[in-house]
């Protein structure tokens, strides 16, 4: 039964907001509107449940003493001191201006959120130097192809083709060389196909497992071995 | 030899190299000329065909980290939308985004105050805040707008805002115009709102997922694209407005060369060295 309910459940469940897509008679519409409501609800539980895994994990690491258990300190502390002054201090108005949960956003979540962005600017330019190695026919166009675009996007690019081919004794067609026009061809093109027969397999893909979750086909999501 | 030593750099000199080219440009920038590009001017053009007044969705779905690539396209759309004397419902679809998105709603607003625009909050614009679901948000929006947001981010009760009076479901907007750093973001608006509810709508994002929107906007779902901060910068161009995202294309432009220039002389050291190797 540990097994059957749940998959009961979700074959009846998802079959309903599948059809409520398309029938809109208020048998089927309605329950699939409530369905769909029940999910934000369950997505909501999921956070606590987020919560409580990863105070368990970290309580774990540090009592084990793992080699970074002082950074796992410094989490569960930062975790503990924003839901206090959220939940007892603060209360509902903890996300006006003023209020020590918007202290803690602004001067801790932010820069840090944003630092762990920005690093990746430092380690995409030493990856490039190091790991982009043009070995085939293939990985030649893809990193000509980069170039182009990576350049073109930018107004330097248009200004480094017109102060090397703007010349009054280069021919017309040379002295029109623009990368900008280049790499928006690239984009609209071949970049365009590539990435609409990805999409249309993904979408394929997708559907095949929506009906393979909803037949009882796909148990993964349940755990286990099967 | 020492050229083909070059391998086997320490990459903090690389890291160096990059903070002073981004951060040169920064403090003394050079005024590359922006040319807006055709998806850009699309963008511009979809906002300005709405009818004046009109009340518009805009979901800001992106975070701090993605703030300084999308804010700046966030404030150009915002002012065209006021300009336009629209109303605006914000919605936040990234949990750790709504005070941020908060924040740049308030600056701009600020803006049209001390020019002695009275923008009041709840009457001219909302920031419905964060709402956890994803898609089922999205889908739940389409049955009801307060119904997904029953209080907005400051903890008003969504139906008693003046601004909402008139708003129902997507049906109340003529364009729901969508600032995305990623998942939940363009995609899962075209798929889940666009598609399914007809909603006519635009997207600024990320230029690392601009390549995945273009299919959407050569089909038409999308009616125009700013990729990233070049396509920010673009709109500020076509906006008159000297922001944020101009001021950074310098950067990003001597940036893009370099990592260019590293995959050139990363490939040159790499085959001298094969060559070499070969001979001997």
């Amino acid at each position: 039964m540990k097994r059957e309910i749940p998959l009961f459940l979700t074959a009846v469940i998802g079959a309903i907001v599948l059809a409520g897509f398309f029938v809109p008679h208020q048998f089927i519409s309605v329950p699939a509107d409530y369905f769909q409501r029940c999910a934000v609800i369950v997505v909501a539980f999921g956070y606590a449940l987020g919560g409580a895994n990863l105070v368990r994990v970290n309580l774990e690491g540090i009592a084990r003493r793992h080699p970074d258990w002082p950074y796992k300190v410094v989490l569960l502390v930062g975790m503990l001191v924003t839901l206090v002054f959220g939940l007892f201090v603060d209360r509902a108005k903890f996300q006006d201006p003023g209020t020590v949960s918007i202290w803690i956003y602004d001067n801790i979540y932010v820069p840090m959120n944003s630092t762990m962005f920005a690093l990746l600017a430092f380690f995409i330019a030493s990856a490039a130097f190091r790991a982009f190695r043009v070995r085939t026919a293939e990985a030649a166009l893809l990193a000509v192809s980069a170039l182009i675009v990576m350049i073109g996007r930018v107004p330097l690019g248009d200004a480094i083709m017109a102060g090397v081919f703007d010349h009054p004794g280069l021919p017309d067609w040379v002295r029109h060389l623009r990368l900008e026009p280049l790499q928006q061809w690239i984009m609209d093109w071949p970049q365009n196909a590539a990435k609409r027969a990805i999409l249309i397999g993904a979408a394929m893909g997708v559907m095949a497992t929506g009906l393979r979750v909803i037949l009882g086909i796909e148990r993964s999501y349940l755990g286990g071995s099967d | 030899m020492r050229f083909l030593e070059l391998d086997r750099i320490d990459r903090r000199w690389i890291f160096l190299v990059v903070g002073l080219l981004v951060l040169i440009p920064l403090l003394w920038p050079i005024g590359l000329p922006i040319v807006p590009t055709t998806p850009v001017r699309q963008y511009h053009d979809a906002i300005a065909a709405i009818p004046d007044g009109s009340t518009v969705l805009m979901s800001c779905d992106y975070d701090p980290a993605s703030t300084p690539e999308l804010g700046p396209m966030a404030e150009t759309s915002l002012r065209q939308l006021w300009d336009k004397r629209c109303k605006i419902v914000v919605t936040v679809l990234w949990n750790g985004g709504a005070a941020v998105v908060d924040q740049t709603i308030e600056h701009v607003a600020d803006e049209y105050r001390a020019r002695g625009v009275p923008l009041k909050d709840g009457v001219d614009y909302v920031n419905l805040g964060y709402k956890s679901g994803n898609e089922a948000v999205m889908v739940l929006m389409g049955q009801g707008i307060a119904s997904a947001f029953p209080r907005d981010q400051h903890g008003r009760v969504t139906t008693q805002l003046p601004i909402m009076r008139n708003v129902t479901d997507y049906s109340s907007f003529p364009l729901l115009v969508n600032i995305s750093a990623g998942y939940p973001g363009t995609k899962e608006w075209v798929q889940q709102v666009n598609s399914r509810f007809h909603l006519p709508m635009v997207s600024g994002c990320t230029a690392v997922s601009a390549p995945e929107f273009f299919p959407y906007l050569q089909s038409g779902q999308l009616r125009g694209l700013l990729g990233g901060m070049a396509g920010a910068a673009e709109y500020e161009v076509l906006r008159k407005e000297r922001g944020a995202a101009t001021s950074g294309m310098d950067a990003q432009s001597m940036a893009h060369l370099f990592i260019a220039l590293c995959i050139v002389l990363g490939n040159v050291v790499h085959r001298t060295r094969r060559k070499e190797g070969a001979s001997s």
